[in-house]
């Protein structure tokens, strides 16, 4: 009990008397805030990328493309192909018609507002069901494309995000002249980085006959996935991976967001050995300033555990304030920016905020508390085992 | 420099303070390596382009193929020396994740067209005789000449609808500019021109060298011209624009790379400039014993300014040295990830003009304080 009642006396002695180091004990700050800034600012990128890739897979719809394709755009499926999957059982049917969307993928080249310069941007021949597919598209501005019209609409995130894409207004690709004719929402996902027309435009345009790339289909519930997969795997006359769309997009989203990992942890954790040495420093020169201090509480019969425990609470309250002070700027300057980059496994332009998520948040502040204990400890030590004699003596 | 000897005994007065702070410099100027090299390595390759080359693709996108008819109306405009062509044939080996760039190309004509790429004369006839021999940057997956290579291709399905090619390692070229990526696999255009279930008769885009003595901003609008209003409109840049465009796509890169160098080196300033104005502090009256023994104001300053540039110089140094190492070592094990990756020389230079002025910036205040001391005050208060 006692040496708690010391701990705690200590402890408040060293807390209350830390404003007067505050130049020293700043540096130490600083350092933490700007490793756990950084971390949450690197890794809001992925966690970002991730949650708009992954909304907009769901478990209920399935997308079909060509064995072994990678990606939408590496896929194509004839039309005896779609009318197979059409068939297939396990796809929900309204009435007797199936939910089902066959889609040609192709990218077009438009100016990106933020650089002034030509980005990949997706542009999705969609059939009659791509709104009975898709959970929570719809329309927010103008109207729907009218089928058999040069016709367009853009996602929301496309729209802000690429120029000339204006309802009502005109884009020219290649030789084709496309009217803007409204805008949809889609729950923040990858679709609104999108441009949709009807399919049949699209196979016109490129000249791909009936051929299109993917066919998504809703199925009657998660579990009919298998009963899918199945039906076409055992048909001799088709050569198709069926995936839950779920599956898909995370796959889509994996390259990207594991290279923001791969770089971004590394170097989160270099900052902090860089950070642990500022601390240390700062701590050092805490426990030396307060040298004198010390040593008239252990002659006035203080252990050497309060002092120590007071050392590592100093520099861990320390860390906190910098670990707090750098995850709220990050969360204050990046969560929600808004960018866009070119997704390699869809060769594609992706629109997507950052997100400072509270779970990023947490890990910064572990990473902060490990900073403190670690450079608290060592001065801490040096504290504890100060020769009371010898440092009275300097005063 | 007859100082040398004070400024490094004084640096190290607080072994453990000196050290922590190196380390710290250490740790920002080992960052500063690798991010450099990294974002080098999204540049695409804009430092290796020529600027006599232009790549003439789609309008509408790259992933539009133009028909293989352009290569001889593009080498008869005015101003062409010379042209060929590449496709994306977007394989991988044996698993997905071992994708890496394979292009389908004219053998001699294309090694005629990067005169950087080099190759054995014997291997390049051995290759361009072989129907479905290619060649490889070196270490690519350890293969050696004459191993058969299945590549699955998640495009191009063949006519009998197999999806993986076989290739025969006909040779392995290395690139003389060591900036330039190796990552990828060449191989015969005609065999994949036969075999292939689709597209057949299109190529991906074409690369063609400028005569000597043309302007190839002129040349390129000649092209474009020359097949405006057609079904395939083309799209005629330089080899560095072309890159500069693929790098802008991934977005602003660099200045994600400088906003976190940023938030390193403010840190890595205060760590220093807090190092210095301790050290200052503890040492007033021996300062004002050198200026009572005839050190001049100048001379004082000199001693402090050079301890801070000494220390963060150290550091900076260290953390360069293995940050080089390290993106040697990430070069040959992960190349076929992320190719290109290269510690620039002016990346090296910027680093070294950081070092200067971080070392100036930090000891500037501590040192002015030195100078100001007034040989009196300095002494009452030791």
């Amino acid at each position: 009990m006692k040496v708690i009642n010391q701990i705690a006396a200590v402890t408040a002695l060293n807390v209350r008397n830390l404003p007067q180091r505050l130049g020293g004990s700043l540096v130490a700050i600083v350092g933490v805030a700007a490793v756990v800034l950084v971390f949450a600012a690197v890794l809001s990128m992925a966690a970002g990328f991730e949650r708009t890739m992954v909304s907009a897979g769901s478990e209920d719809t399935a997308i079909v493309m060509r064995a072994g394709a990678t990606a939408e755009l590496n896929s194509g499926l004839g039309n005896d192909d779609v009318q197979i999957v059409r068939n297939a059982p396990g796809v929900l049917r309204d009435g007797d018609e199936p939910v089902v969307s066959p889609e040609l993928y192709v990218v077009v080249d438009i100016v990106k507002k933020s650089t002034g310069d030509d980005a990949n941007v997706p542009l999705r021949g969609v059939g009659s069901g791509a709104f009975d597919v898709r959970s929570g598209v719809e329309i927010v501005a103008g109207r729907m494309f009218e089928e058999g019209r040069n016709e367009l609409i853009v996602g929301r995130a496309a729209q802000q995000e690429f120029a000339g894409l204006d309802v009502g207004g005109e884009i020219r690709f290649g030789q084709t002249t496309w009217n803007v004719v409204g805008v949809f929402a889609a729950n923040g996902s990858v679709s609104e980085s999108e441009l949709w027309t009807d399919v049949r435009v699209l196979q016109t345009m490129y000249r791909r006959g009936n051929s299109v790339q993917s066919v998504r289909v809703r199925l009657e519930s998660p579990g009919a996935l298998e009963t899918l997969g199945t039906a076409l795997a055992e048909d001799p006359r088709i050569e198709v991976d069926v995936r839950s769309e779920r599956d898909y997009y995370a796959s889509q989203a994996a390259p990207l967001s594991q290279f923001i990992r791969i770089v971004g942890y590394p170097l989160t954790v270099l900052m902090a050995i860089g950070a642990v040495f500022g601390a240390l420093n700062s701590m050092y020169a805490s426990v030396s300033v307060r040298g004198k201090e010390i040593a008239t509480l252990r002659a006035l019969g203080f252990g050497p555990l309060p002092v120590l425990v007071s050392t590592i609470v100093e520099s861990t309250l320390l860390a906190l304030v910098g670990g707090l002070a750098g995850g709220a700027l990050a969360y204050v300057a990046f969560n929600g920016f808004r960018v866009s980059t070119l997704n390699g496994a869809s060769f594609s332009q992706v629109v997507f905020d950052f997100a400072v998520t509270p779970e990023l948040l947490s890990q910064g502040l572990v990473a902060a508390l490990i900073i403190g204990l670690v450079g608290g400890f060592f001065p801490a030590l040096r504290a504890a085992r100060l020769p009371v004699a010898q440092a009275l003596r300097e005063l | 420099m007859k100082y040398l000897g004070l400024v490094w005994r004084n640096a190290w007065r607080k072994k453990a303070r000196t050290s922590l702070t190196m380390l710290s410099v250490m740790v920002a100027f080992l960052l500063f390596a690798l991010l450099n090299a990294i974002a080098f390595a999204f540049r695409s390759g804009q430092d290796v382009a020529d600027a006599e080359r232009l790549v003439v693709i789609h309008k509408i996108s790259l992933i539009n193929p133009l028909p293989i008819s352009y290569e001889a109306r593009i080498a008869a405009t005015p101003g062409v020396a010379e042209v060929t062509h590449a496709s994306w044939f977007g394989g991988y080996y044996q698993e997905p994740r071992n994708q890496f760039a394979q292009f389908p190309v004219d053998a001699r004509a294309y090694f005629e067209m990067y005169p950087e790429l080099d190759i054995e004369p014997g291997q390049l006839e051995s290759w361009a005789d072989n129907r479905i021999g290619a060649v490889v940057g070196p270490e690519q997956f350890g293969w050696t000449i004459g191993d058969r290579i299945p590549i699955l291709s998640t495009i191009w399905p063949q006519t009998d609808g197999e999806r993986t090619w076989e290739f025969e390692l006909a040779g392995i070229f290395s690139t003389s500019d060591q900036r330039g990526s190796t990552a990828y696999m060449l191989f015969n255009y005609d065999y994949f021109e036969e075999a292939r279930a689709f597209g057949k008769g299109t190529v991906g885009w074409y690369i063609l060298r400028v005569a000597p003595g043309a302007n190839p901003v002129e040349v390129a609008q000649a092209i474009d011209e020359q097949f405006a209003n057609s079904p395939n409109e083309t799209e005629t840049s330089t080899e560095a624009a072309f890159a500069a465009s693929f790098a802008k796509q991934f977005g602003n890169i660099a200045l994600i790379v400088q906003l976190i160098l940023g938030a390193v080196f403010f840190t890595l300033l205060l760590v220093a400039g807090n190092t210095m104005s301790q050290s200052v502090r503890e040492r007033i009256p021996e300062l004002a014993v050198l200026k009572t023994v005839g050190f001049s104001d100048g001379s004082v300053l000199g001693i402090v300014l050079s301890e801070s540039i000494l220390i963060i110089a150290l550091g900076g140094l260290l953390g360069l040295g293995l940050g080089w190492l390290a993106v040697q070592g990430a070069a040959s094990s992960m190349g076929a990830m992320l190719p290109g990756i290269y510690l620039s020389g002016p990346a090296i230079l910027t680093a070294i003009a950081i070092i200067i002025g971080a070392g100036i910036l930090a000891g500037i205040f501590p040192a002015l304080k030195a100078m100001r001391l007034s040989i009196v005050d300095a002494l009452a208060r030791g």
